[in-house]
């Protein structure tokens, strides 16, 4: 499953690729990295209907989690349209609602569990 | 004829003189005179002659000549001692023609002159009557005078007491106001370091908003480091158990390892740099100038700020678009009176957005805050910029006074932008300056010396 990590933190990537170390060994799970929503925006276009998951923070400089949510939604992509799930400080209902609005499949806060995002990962992995 | 004058005389003498008061004794003999006058004047009357002449004038004479006695008697009072000496020379004079007509009768009829020593007698009374008069009115001036002049003295002393009273009172008067304006001048004071220190706090509660979310995300990874970490050690174990062992995959791990270690020190520190600069900012302003990254700086704020509204309205939301300029020199600067200013500008910047936000912007509205750096000649610019409400021109005219505020009573001291002011001016030799329109939006430009 091809997921894209949406997230100025470049330590992010290092977290995700030694948390999922097993999956990636495995080939269960493919992360790529994109460190802003035009990055993210540019690889979806670059690599099209790969995409199967997208995981984004909410507070980026420049485009933030929500307009590239805005996008990814909207915009004609190549199907299928990949889900979008925002990972955020910001727990408060009113991120949520509006994150909710704009058509995000699931919503996590940070600090991630990530046993929990396992599961949940898996799940989409089986459906 | 002589002895009326006489009787004359002496009357007037015991009034003049104050007799009844001043000699008792004589007065009451002088008192019975009256009978020998009669007497003698009777005398006169029925029969006349040489004999009645003689006793008449001698009669005078004696009168005279008592006369001086007593003036004499009462030497000491002034008056009396002129008057002696007014009729000394008609009593000798009158005595000894007394007694010259008694002696020599016909050489007394053929001097002629005696009209005259009588006449000089009389001018002599005269002179000492006109020195007496004078000088009883020259005293009577010098009394007038020295009345006149008690009075004046008495009025200039009333007056001087009343001066006097009225002077205390007034500085009573004024003592009081003064230790009134003391008071005030000190409570006036008091409440500026009041609202100073208000303001600070106020910024302080902003920053502690975007601080807690800031250090939250280092935290986050050092957790996170930590956690994974302790699997990869358990993975690595698991490793060393088995017959059979992976060298590449140990070694990867280790790596990993010692990486994740890295990093976990790497966010900590930058926790520890966040409580810092937070303590910085609420410290009284060390006044140190040290070198201080711009863009750095800013970046930072502007993440603060952010945090610290939307900490406060979870609705907010706005687009921050930054522009550094790279290799911009370093600026020496009070960090965090620098910081201070910035978070100021953009809190305002913040405001004005999610006002006009709030007062129905039109579709597709993107709220948004800019922060763009740029080198000059010789200075580094900073320019803060949205897109909200603005201000108009009179607003503008009275930005940076203080305690002026266009936000509604208790949301704003009005001294943020009074005080960043001061801290770019008079702290930094800086300009601050600010261009608006109104349902636009607003840009303020900071000029630093490098």
């Amino acid at each position: 499953m091809k997921i894209l990590v949406v997230d100025d933190e470049p330590d992010v990537r290092v977290l995700f690729e030694q948390r999922f170390r097993r999956e990636i060994r495995s080939g269960e799970f493919h992360f790529s990295f994109a460190y802003s929503g035009e990055e993210a925006l540019t690889f979806l276009r670059d690599h099209p209907s790969e995409v199967v998951l997208i995981l984004s923070d909410i507070n980026m400089p420049g485009m933030s989690g929500l307009e590239l949510l805005r996008h990814v939604k909207t915009d004609p992509l190549p199907p299928p349209p990949p889900r979008v799930m925002m990972l955020t400080a910001y727990g408060d209902e009113g991120t949520q609602h509006e994150a909710e609005r704009l058509g995000a499949d699931d919503f996590l806060t940070k600090p991630v569990d990530f046993t929990a995002l396992r599961e949940k990962l898996h799940e989409i992995e089986n459906t | 004829m002589a002895t009326p004058t006489a009787l004359g005389l002496m009357y007037w003498g015991r009034k003049t003189l104050q007799l009844p008061e001043r000699l008792p004794a004589y007065d009451r003999w002088l008192r019975q005179l009256w009978k020998p006058a009669v007497a003698v004047m009777a005398l006169g009357l029925l029969g006349g002659g040489r004999v009645a002449d003689w006793l008449d004038d001698f009669f005078l004479a004696a009168v005279l000549v008592l006369g001086v006695f007593i003036c004499w008697q009462l030497r000491t009072y002034r008056p009396a001692l002129l008057v002696g000496i007014g009729l000394l020379p008609y009593a000798v004079a009158q005595l000894l023609e007394l007694l010259l007509r008694l002696v020599a009768p016909d050489w007394m009829k053929r001097q002629g002159g005696l009209d005259n020593v009588d006449g000089l007698c009389f001018m002599w009374m005269g002179i000492i009557f006109f020195i007496a008069r004078s000088q009883h009115k020259t005293q009577q001036a010098e009394q007038a005078h020295r009345l006149a002049a008690e009075q004046e003295q008495r009025s200039i002393e009333s007056q001087t007491q009343t001066l006097e009273y009225e002077v205390g009172q007034r500085t009573a008067a004024l003592s009081r106001q003064t230790n009134e304006l003391r008071a005030t001048l000190q409570e006036l004071q008091a409440t500026q370091d009041q609202l100073i220190q208000r303001e600070k706090m106020a910024s302080l509660g902003e920053l502690t908003a975007g601080i807690a979310h800031e250090i939250q995300n280092p935290l986050n990874f050092v957790n996170n480091f930590a956690d994974v970490s302790a699997e990869l050690v358990a993975e690595l174990a698991e490793e060393r158990a088995r017959p059979q062992r992976d060298a590449d995959l140990e070694a990867e791990l280790l790596a990993d390892l010692r990486q994740n270690l890295q990093r976990i020190s790497q966010h900590g520190k930058r926790a520890s740099g966040i409580v810092r600069g937070m303590l910085a900012h609420s410290r009284q302003g060390s006044g140190e100038r040290q070198p201080v990254d711009v863009n750095a700086l800013c970046d930072e704020y502007l993440r603060l700020a952010y945090h610290g509204l939307r900490a406060k309205d979870k609705a907010f939301n706005a687009t921050l678009d930054t522009n550094f300029a790279s290799g911009l020199p370093p600026v020496e600067a009070v960090a965090g009176d620098l910081g201070r200013v910035l978070l100021n500008l953009l809190t305002n910047a913040f405001y004005a957005v999610q006002k006009r936000q709030q007062q129905g912007a039109e579709l597709g509205y993107q709220p948004t805050v800019r922060v763009a750096t740029a080198a000059g000649h010789d200075e580094v610019l900073i320019t803060v910029q949205d897109n909200g409400i603005g201000m108009s021109a009179d607003v503008l005219q009275k930005l940076f006074q203080p305690f002026f505020t266009t936000k509604p009573v208790g949301e704003g001291t009005g001294l943020g932008l009074s005080l960043a002011h001061d801290i770019i001016t008079k702290g930094h030799g800086g300009t601050l300056e600010v261009a608006s329109q109104v349902g636009e939006g607003t840009t303020f430009s900071i000029q630093l010396p490098q």
